[in-house]
């Protein structure tokens, strides 16, 4: 076998067409998505719904105002607005795919701000649709939109702060208060303590007011603690603004280092599939295999030394993307033993169906061909989400992603990168039979060629 | 008969004993019998699809038989030259005979090689691509990785089908030379002339069945009934054989 594999990588270092497209391939790739991910993207399409009334859109508190649209505008430089008419509409542009989700503002939103504001009570809420058929167009819409709403809980629960803060100091401190377009005079707690003090320090030793105006001198003690304690108290609250957000069921990986393995896996498959394919067809199309097999190597010592072939350079290639990558995704260094199983299984079980393949194919342009027709299916059937198509086509696209290593390489390399993923146990178990499988077959196959 | 044993002098390299080859319900070969002795070269001629190519791959060790036995010496394996150049294109031609002497297990490759280049006359293009040689270079390289284990009987396979005549001189040249020195040669042909210009004995196939086996000018007398002016000393033409050739095969209904 070790012959074998040094005559193969003495073809591969003469055919620098092939080596050069195995290795540019995936890097361009690698560099492609790098790019994509740490462009700033454009705005997302939402699909707005605001039932508050024009001229109703502003909050007072004490004696400030809040103009809501003011915060709207500026979420509208964030987002590409569809303006709709009622909530079911909206709903409607998200399933139509015509707005990456839905933003709807109740009509009650001001009063329940109002509400929460003067009273403590009220729950005001925006709701936030997204569209979870792209985990990469759903975190881009949700962050857009959940950076505008920020800005306008900020700006809200800060006026808020102000105007109370304003009034607890002059509870406290005294001061003047605007009431009806007249300044009218604020005793406050503290002035008030010192004349009700000046007041007992007035009174005679065995006056029976001076236990009552001692109550309310400690009573003002007390308050005026308290009172001292409230603003970083309602500094904290900070969050008047509930976003009623669409959650999709399971977990999830983060949508970078899940864009980052799918690229990884993409490369993986291609170069296992096809230069596993690729080498084994060309023993026949050399004529070689007849000799071969003629005692100078079994069928099977063979086919692993192709599969390992394979295996060793995508898992290279691979590697070296999965660095490239990391220049402009966060994947995690620490996990780099995992990185390297998910990649080595899901290389030999790409290497595996690339044999299985070769072993059909007469010719090596053949066996590209339909290396190259396999894979893109295999890889198109993994990513289709589920949610995307009905119940029975979707059990039909679990079963063909089951049979072939793209989904579970690319859970294993997902996992492998976040770690968030489901484990990574499962998968490579998945791909060690895969691997077994098509070895099977592809040892099937070979009877062809005698 | 046991391989090894000399019978009037010579040596029997190998016997063949009721071999049969199935493809599902169709029968490639059925039921043949012979035997082939050292420094002997046998032609295989028959029809298309008459089995030559499947009879010669059993013999390689290609193919297995569906019955019947190939007795040959133990650990001992045939030169086998397939009917296309079984090279690699991208690897020079020194390259090779190396891989394939590493391969077969030669004890020292690089002698074993050197002698190979030697011995087929392309010591100086030795370095050069195969991809690069005429298709009669190429055939004479398929020919020396065949004869690396220095085996005891060379099986070619049409070895002469895409040569111009001038290589053709020379392969047969090449080929006698081995004979000479004691190989056993069985190669299949189209070319009737070639086979009876070259082979000392024939075996002709049709439908899988062994029809005859002997020199050719034993055909010629089985197809003319026993007429003796056609004796092996007698010189004939070439188109003689064939015409015999193609008359035995019709008169057995093939």
């Amino acid at each position: 076998m070790r012959w074998l594999l040094v005559k193969d990588l003495q073809i591969l270092r003469r055919s620098p067409l092939l080596v050069g497209l195995l290795v540019v391939y995936p890097v361009v790739i690698a560099l492609m998505i790098g790019f994509a991910l740490s462009s700033p993207p454009g705005k997302p399409t939402v699909a707005l719904y605001d039932a508050v009334r024009t001229g109703r859109g502003a909050v007072s508190i004490g004696n400030q105002q809040i103009n809501i649209s003011h915060y709207a505008n500026q979420l509208f430089q964030s987002i590409k607005p569809i303006r709709v008419t009622s909530r079911a509409q909206a709903i409607r542009k998200v399933q139509d795919g015509q707005a990456q989700a839905a933003l709807i503002v109740p009509a009650d939103i001001v009063s329940q701000i109002n509400s929460l504001i003067t009273q403590g009570v009220g729950n005001p809420t925006v709701e936030l649709i997204l569209n979870s058929r792209d985990p990469l167009e759903r975190q881009f819409a949700q962050q857009a939109i959940a950076a505008r709403a920020n800005q306008v809980e900020q700006a809200v629960s800060k006026q808020v702060l102000r105007v109370a803060v304003t009034d607890l100091q002059q509870v406290l401190n005294g001061g003047k208060l605007q009431f009806l377009g007249q300044s009218v005079p604020l005793l406050g707690l503290r002035n008030a303590r010192a004349i009700v003090q000046g007041t007992i320090a007035s009174l005679p030793a065995n006056s029976p007011l001076r236990p009552a105006l001692k109550q309310v001198v400690d009573f003002a003690d007390l308050a005026s603690g308290g009172l001292g304690f409230a603003s970083p108290v309602l500094s904290s609250i900070g969050s008047p603004l509930t976003i009623k957000q669409t959650e999709l069921t399971g977990k999830t990986t983060p949508s970078a280092s899940y864009a980052a393995a799918i690229a990884v896996i993409v490369s993986l498959m291609f170069v296992g599939v096809l230069l596993a394919a690729g080498l084994l067809a060309l023993e026949r199309s050399e004529h070689a295999y007849s000799r071969l097999v003629r005692g100078l190597i079994k069928p099977e010592g063979l086919l692993s030394e192709k599969v390992l072939l394979a295996a060793g350079a995508a898992t290279g290639v691979t590697l070296l993307m999965s660095a490239l990558v990391s220049l402009f995704v966060h994947l995690e260094w620490m996990r780099f033993p995992l990185w390297l199983a998910a990649l080595v299984m899901g290389a030999l079980a790409f290497g595996a169906l690339g044999v299985a393949i070769g072993g059909l194919a007469r010719d090596v342009s053949v066996a590209s061909l339909m290396a190259f027709v396999v894979s893109l299916p295999i890889a198109f059937v993994a990513l289709v989400p589920g949610d995307a198509v009905s119940g029975t086509l979707k059990s039909i696209l679990d079963a063909v992603a089951f049979v072939f290593p793209f989904k579970a390489a690319l859970q294993a390399a997902a996992n492998a990168f976040s770690g968030t993923a489901p484990g990574i146990g499962w998968p490579l178990i998945h791909l060690a039979v895969l691997t077994l499988v098509f070895g099977a077959l592809a040892r099937l196959a070979l009877r062809r060629f005698a | 008969m046991s391989i090894g044993t000399q019978t009037a002098q010579r040596t029997v390299t190998v016997a063949v004993r009721g071999l049969t080859k199935r493809f599902g319900a169709r029968i490639a070969l059925d039921r043949i019998s012979f035997e082939l002795y050292a420094a002997e070269v046998v032609a295989i001629i028959g029809p298309n699809g008459a089995g030559k190519t499947t009879l010669l791959s059993i013999l390689a060790g290609v193919l297995n038989p569906s019955e019947g036995e190939v007795i040959r010496t133990p650990d001992r394996r045939f030169g086998w030259v397939p009917q296309e150049p079984a090279l690699y294109s991208k690897l020079s031609v020194a390259e090779n005979l190396r891989l394939f002497a590493r391969l077969e297990r030669v004890a020292d490759p690089d002698q074993a090689v050197a002698a190979m280049l030697a011995q087929i006359g392309l010591e100086d293009r030795a370095g050069e691509e195969v991809a690069r040689l005429s298709g009669g270079n190429q055939q004479r390289v398929n020919i020396a990785i065949g004869l690396l284990c220095e085996p005891p009987a060379l099986l070619l396979d049409e070895p002469s089908a895409s040569l111009d005549p001038r290589q053709r001189e020379r392969l047969w040249e090449f080929i006698g030379g081995l004979a000479g020195r004691g190989t056993t040669i069985i190669f299949s042909t189209h070319n009737v002339a070639e086979a009876e210009r070259y082979a000392g004995r024939t075996l002709v196939l049709g439908d899988g069945e062994l029809l005859f086996t002997g020199t050719p000018a034993d055909l010629e007398r089985a197809v003319s009934g026993g007429d003796t002016t056609l004796d092996a000393d007698t010189p004939r033409l070439a188109g003689d054989f064939e015409s015999a050739f193609v008359r035995f095969l019709h008169d057995r209904g093939h």
